[in-house]
């Protein structure tokens, strides 16, 4: 990379052209331990926005203190101070969601997806690049979380959000919501995304 | 007896039948990105399984002395300030992520350095694998897992000693070895195959994890079974062997699909 990208760049970057699931294979654990119904996916997805954009932040302002070998002690400890308020958060207004998502919350700690953001541009660029770059790879999160949520509730249990789209005569595959589910799932979207990408290249 | 079978259970339910790969889906990063050869993988395994305990020990004591309500080396300092009384419910269970992680990332360091200057031929064998394995999710949830099992139970009789955090960790490590191993022995096979274009590389990996993930659930019910076996409580012995009579009927898949069901929409 010659020159670096704008922060607008940055941001529509973070969406789909570096999708941090489908292109980056970044923080895969949760998409695929909270993914069996959307409620828990777009609630980690929040939870993930919202430590990405704080510790991007952080780490923006003290760029200039770090020292090459201790920056990533540095970045995790940040980013942990982050999950900790983010898990306080939701213990107090989103008790049973809280319950639900378990050790997953505290896991955000060490998803890749935060400290290769921190590494690649937080830690050189200036606060509102950074922090543009975060709201970017969020939503592109957001969309990559919501996507294979979708497929695993909608076969699996015939609802979205809760609620009934598939008749009732659909047989509830429930193995799309158990774990075998998440693998398969992402698997065959991650095969889509490439073929679809294929196709795109080879026209052009 | 009882602490034996205790241990038993939680060894087979670390290591099979809750897969810490299969199941929990921690460590998918390495599971996707180092199952290349079997030789590699079971390396990266075994890194794990060493750090894990260690990372685990750490954690198990400091939980113990320092973070959980009411700890003694916690209240010991808060008494130097405050009145006993109330030095004595001092609860720090807030700084456990902050206090693990930095615990892990220096566990990791110190078993380099150590390795590097002890076992050279280990060290070049573990190669770059050591540092990458703080971000490795599956020792962090080894640690939450244990502070579960100490902060979050009710009755104090219930918490887990060294023991038991120990065997949770390295059978989570050995479980993880287990997954991580299957998973490169079937993709050096893979080379040989004609997938897709589309599908080569980390899609393919992980449908195939769905696969194993179907043949690991068969491990469902293992423990329950052993229990059984060991451990009969006398006056339900009767019983069971009255159901165990009866030949297997359409009403009885029924309640275990509708028990299905209602587990997973919990």
């Amino acid at each position: 990379m010659a020159d670096q990208p704008t922060a607008i760049e940055r941001f529509i970057n973070g969406i789909l052209p570096e999708n941090p699931v489908y292109r980056q294979l970044l923080g895969l654990c949760p998409t695929l331990a909270v993914t069996n119904g959307m409620k828990p996916a777009i609630t980690m997805a929040c939870s993930v926005a919202f430590v990405l954009l704080g510790a991007n932040i952080v780490v923006s302002l003290i760029r200039n203190l770090l020292k090459p070998h201790l920056r990533i002690v540095v970045f995790t400890l940040t980013i942990a101070t982050f999950v900790t308020i983010a898990d306080r958060f939701l213990a107090a207004y989103f008790f049973q969601m809280s319950k639900t998502l378990g050790p997953y919350i505290p896991l955000i700690i060490v998803n890749c997806l935060i400290i290769c953001r921190c590494e690649v541009c937080a830690s050189k660029q200036t606060v509102f690049v950074a922090a543009s770059d975060a709201i970017g790879q969020s939503i592109g999160y957001g969309l990559a979380l919501s996507s294979v949520a979708a497929v695993r509730e909608l076969l699996g249990t015939g609802c979205l959000f809760g609620v009934a789209i598939l008749p009732a005569s659909w047989p509830d595959w429930v193995i799309m919501v158990l774990p075998p589910g998440a693998f398969i799932t992402l698997g065959l979207l991650l095969g889509l995304v490439n073929w679809i990408d294929m196709k795109k290249s080879g026209k052009n | 007896m009882t602490y034996l079978f205790d241990i038993l259970m939680i060894a087979l339910t670390a290591a099979l039948i809750n897969n810490f790969v299969l199941y929990y889906f921690v460590g998918i990063c390495p599971f996707v990105g180092v199952s290349k050869n079997v030789g590699m993988a079971f390396g990266m395994g075994c890194a794990v399984t060493f750090v894990i305990t260690i990372a685990s020990m750490i954690c198990w004591t400091i939980t113990r002395l320092v973070l959980m309500p009411g700890a003694p080396l916690a209240s010991f300092v808060a008494g130097l300030f405050v009145p006993e009384a109330e030095a004595a419910h001092i609860d720090l269970t807030i700084l456990c992520y902050i206090v693990y992680i930095f615990s892990i990332a220096a566990s990791v360091q110190f078993v380099e350095m150590y390795v590097k200057k002890f076992y050279p031929p280990l060290y070049k064998s573990f190669g770059v694998f050591l540092p990458l394995i703080t971000t490795n999710c599956a020792i962090l949830f080894g640690c939450l897992t244990i502070m579960n099992h100490i902060v979050g139970v009710d009755n104090p009789n219930d918490i887990w000693d060294l023991g038991r955090a120990l065997t949770l960790a390295i059978f989570g490590g050995v479980g993880f070895t287990i997954a991580i191993s299957i998973m490169a022995g079937i993709r050096e096979e893979l080379e040989l195959c004609d997938i897709p274009k589309p599908f080569q590389g980390a899609a393919i990996t992980l449908v195939i994890g769905g696969i194993l993930a179907v043949a690991f659930m068969g491990f469902t019910g293992v423990d329950s079974g052993i229990r059984k076996a060991l451990m009969p409580a006398p006056e339900k012995v009767a019983v069971i062997k009255q159901i165990e009579k009866r030949p297997l009927m359409v009403a009885d898949l029924e309640l275990n699909k509708l028990s299905i069901n209602e587990g997973v929409k919990k």
